[in-house]
């Protein structure tokens, strides 16, 4: 049998995992694998910085539902990967990061370039390897795919040596099953806890759904759907839970927390019985924790038993893949309709109807929710939105429908700006046939815009909305509510936007007058190429609703009525 | 405040396990009072026995992160089964004429152990619970104390059960684990 060297190894077995992307960055310790790459079918996606590989293959992974791919080189190659690293991991995004490393006999050293990456990312990773010997390239790759994607899916890093790279052996890809001692991903609920869950599901006179990323990871989006119908159970998501549910369903109540509905809050806070699924109780959805929904029993389903009474005491816990476990208590909960409730929901959504900033004279003001609600309306619900971090992006959540899983990509856990602009290179990619549209911020979109030069050289057809006000607008939103608006460090200048479009020969436009906001989309929809809009908006626009950090969940700033 | 939790946690015997079980406790917070590892029966596992200051509840916590652990294939909270828990002790106390008696009387109670002698001073080895390694310190305490070290807490439980064998099928016991 012919020997391989460890740089081929690597390629085969990514070929065997179905990878058809790689986005990524050379340099000395990741070179051998580079100059194997042309002999392989698998399509590299050069960026502009590591950080932009990293969100690149998160991106692509939660457009797709596929495992991701992000390769660098070892020292500053590795480190620039963190940021990307740590977002995909709590928002369980399953990528495997593929680093080179010095030599097995220089590690330890303090060699050019040599960091300690496993060390490293080891909190940020749901596991790593360092690999020391070409003998065991090809069987971790093949653990580290399985591990990424399976369970509840996360980063996995693979550290490779120099000479791991350069070694040779013969290469026998594992086939079947991954066997881990240690690592066991199913599910397992105990009948008893079911049957309680039912018993309070029955019992219940205001239910209330809360529906987290969980659903779209198990895809369980037809099951909830069904749950929900079959019991009259209201639903509200987290905003990774977006598109989980249709966003016009009567039964929808929109996103829940910090920036979520009025009537979704109002709801938690007054429900009896709360159905937490596949979603964490993350501090931006539940406010102060000792006031949250006193008066509700909680049923949790996770598939992660460490996020069972982890934030919230429950008073059932079901550690289980969500599709499963909705799919055995479907048949056995009694068919509901909550009147009262819904009703009791509805007056608080018509009183929010009415504060609305779309229902305000906007004739000469332009703004951000008006941008975000004429895309959707444009593009008919059917692009997928990639924000960045900010005020933008609870805009993108909160004017745009999302029906479908997989049609809102941010990041959530981690809040990492600079995120949109590579996620939706990513998304792009995973997704050719479907519109992209990356909602951005001007602060956010400076921190990774030479990225603009990947989606030139790939020529990638994707869209970009800049919401630029001149401010980091999340953050003068806090100081104008909390810090007397001292506007410390928050007003930033840009560059003319276009013009750097322009340079990179991306079409671009500039949008300052809500007249112009349709005509210009429908011109960049039209144009068969990447485009980017910049909207020059109020400056001073604040993020409706707002429960202040810590404050109770229904003690929430409003927008006066109009 | 929480109370003692004592942890007896079966590892793959690879490199930076240690390192993770230390990184996960750091981040999460856990607070670790004694920690020891060593090999087990099997030359591919190790063993730790981890003891933690923490709330029944977030005992459960740090169990289930634990096996959110790739190389992590057992969890047991002995704190309130029937186990046999072992700290050791080497201290070294001061000697003085006058003292000397006192200490040999101390160490036989405690059938502790002399396990080196020098003009001024001794090395005593005392093995027990930690309450009974506890006790002994403090009556040494007054009489001079110049160097202590603890092992940390070893725990088996009792009984014809063993954590290693039952984990291998992942069914006996072994908690579901879907990280
Ligand atoms: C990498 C990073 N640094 C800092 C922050 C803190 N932060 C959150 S929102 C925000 C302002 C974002 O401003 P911009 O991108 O202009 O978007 P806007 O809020 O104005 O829509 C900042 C600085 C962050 N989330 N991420």
């Amino acid at each position: 049998m012919t020997k391989l060297t460890g740089a081929q190894i690597i390629w085969e077995s990514l070929l065997r995992e179905g990878v058809q992307v790689v986005f990524g960055y050379p340099g000395g310790a990741i070179i051998s694998t580079y100059d194997a790459l042309p002999d392989y079918p698998i399509r590299h996606i050069l960026t502009r910085h590591e950080q932009g590989a990293a969100h690149a293959a998160d991106g692509y992974a939660r457009a797709s539902g596929k495992v991701g791919v992000a390769m660098a080189t070892s020292g500053p190659g590795s480190t620039n990967l963190t940021t990307g690293i740590a977002t995909a991991m709590i928002d369980s995004s399953p990528v495997v990061f593929i680093t080179g490393q010095v030599s097995t006999t220089a590690i330890g050293t303090d060699a050019f370039q040599e960091t300690d990456t496993t060390g490293i990312t080891l909190p940020i990773t749901k596991h790593n390897y360092l690999v020391t010997d070409v003998k065991d390239l090809a069987h971790t790759i093949h653990e580290a795919f399985y591990i990424a994607g399976s369970g509840r899916p996360g980063p996995v890093l693979i550290d490779v040596p120099k000479d791991v790279q350069n070694g040779t052996t013969e290469f026998n890809y594992p086939v079947g099953p991954v066997q881990l001692p240690g690592y066991h991903p199913r599910n397992q609920q105990l009948a008893h806890d079911l049957q309680t869950a039912i018993e309070l599901i029955d019992g219940a006179e205001r239910p209330l759904i809360l529906a987290g990323q969980g659903v779209i990871k198990s895809g369980a989006g037809a099951e909830l759907l069904a749950f929900a119908e079959r019991t009259g159970t209201p639903v509200t998501v987290t905003m990774l839970g977006m598109g989980g549910f249709p966003a016009q369903h009567p039964l929808f109540l929109g996103m829940m927390g910090m920036h979520g509905e009025a009537c979704a809050n109002q709801a938690i806070q007054q429900a009896d019985l709360l159905l937490a699924f596949g979603m964490r109780f993350d501090d931006r959805v539940t406010g102060d924790i000792d006031t949250y929904a006193l008066g509700a029993k909680k049923v949790h389903i996770d598939l992660d038993p460490a996020e069972l009474n982890k934030v919230i005491p429950v008073d059932v816990a079901i550690a289980g893949d969500l599709k499963s476990v909705l799919g055995q208590i479907i048949p056995r909960v009694a068919p509901r309709e909550h009147k009262p409730w819904l009703a009791q929901i509805d007056a608080i959504r018509q009183d929010s109807k009415e504060r609305d900033i779309l229902t305000h004279d906007l004739k000469n003001v332009l703004v951000g929710q008006y941008v975000v609600r004429k895309l959707w309306e444009v593009t008919g619900g059917e692009a997928v939105v990639v924000t960045d971090v900010g005020q933008h992006q609870m805009w993108a959540v909160q004017y745009y429908k999302y029906n479908k899983p997989h049609s809102l990509i941010s990041s959530g856990g981690m809040g990492t700006m600079g995120f949109g602009l590579p996620a939706g290179v990513g998304t792009k990619v995973a997704r050719p046939e479907d519109e992209v549209w990356v909602i951005a911020g001007d602060g956010g979109f400076q921190m990774t815009m030479p990225e603009l030069g990947t989606v030139a050289q790939e020529r990638l057809n994707l869209k970009i909305a800049i919401i630029n006000n001149g401010y980091l607008g999340m953050v003068r939103q806090w100081q104008e509510m909390f810090y007397d608006r001292r506007y410390s460090a928050t007003p930033i200048l840009s560059p003319d936007f276009t013009k750097i479009a322009e340079a990179y020969g991306i079409k671009a436009f500039v949008v300052k007058n809500p007249e112009d906001v349709v005509p210009t989309i429908e011109a960049a929809r039209q144009h068969e190429g990447p485009v980017l809009i910049d909207f020059r908006v109020e400056k001073e626009e604040n993020v409706f609703p707002m429960v202040p950090a810590g404050a109770k969940l229904d003690e929430m700033l409003r927008r006066e009525k109009a | 405040m929480g109370k003692s939790r004592v942890l007896v946690v079966l590892v793959e015997n690879k490199p930076g396990v240690l390192n993770r079980v230390a990184s996960l406790f750091r981040r999460r917070g856990y607070n670790i009072e004694s920690l020891t590892v060593g090999h087990t029966e099997t030359t591919e596992l190790s063993r730790m026995t981890i003891v933690v200051n923490v709330a029944k509840t977030s005992a459960d916590q740090v169990e289930q992160n634990l096996y959110k652990l790739v190389n992590v294939l057992k969890v047991d909270d002995v704190t309130e089964n029937a186990a046999v828990t072992r700290d050791l002790a080497l201290v070294k106390v001061q000697v003085a004429p006058e003292t000397r008696s006192d200490i040999m009387q101390i160490v036989n109670i405690f059938r502790a152990k002399v396990v080196d002698i020098a003009p001024d001073s001794m090395i005593v080895e005392v093995t027990g619970s930690e309450a009974k390694v506890d006790s002994m310190v403090e009556l040494l305490r007054p009489i001079g104390i110049l160097e202590l070290v603890r092992t940390g807490l070893v725990a088996m439980e009792r009984g014809v059960g063993s954590l290693g064998r039952v984990n291998q099928s992942g069914n006996n016991g072994h908690r579901s684990v879907p990280v």
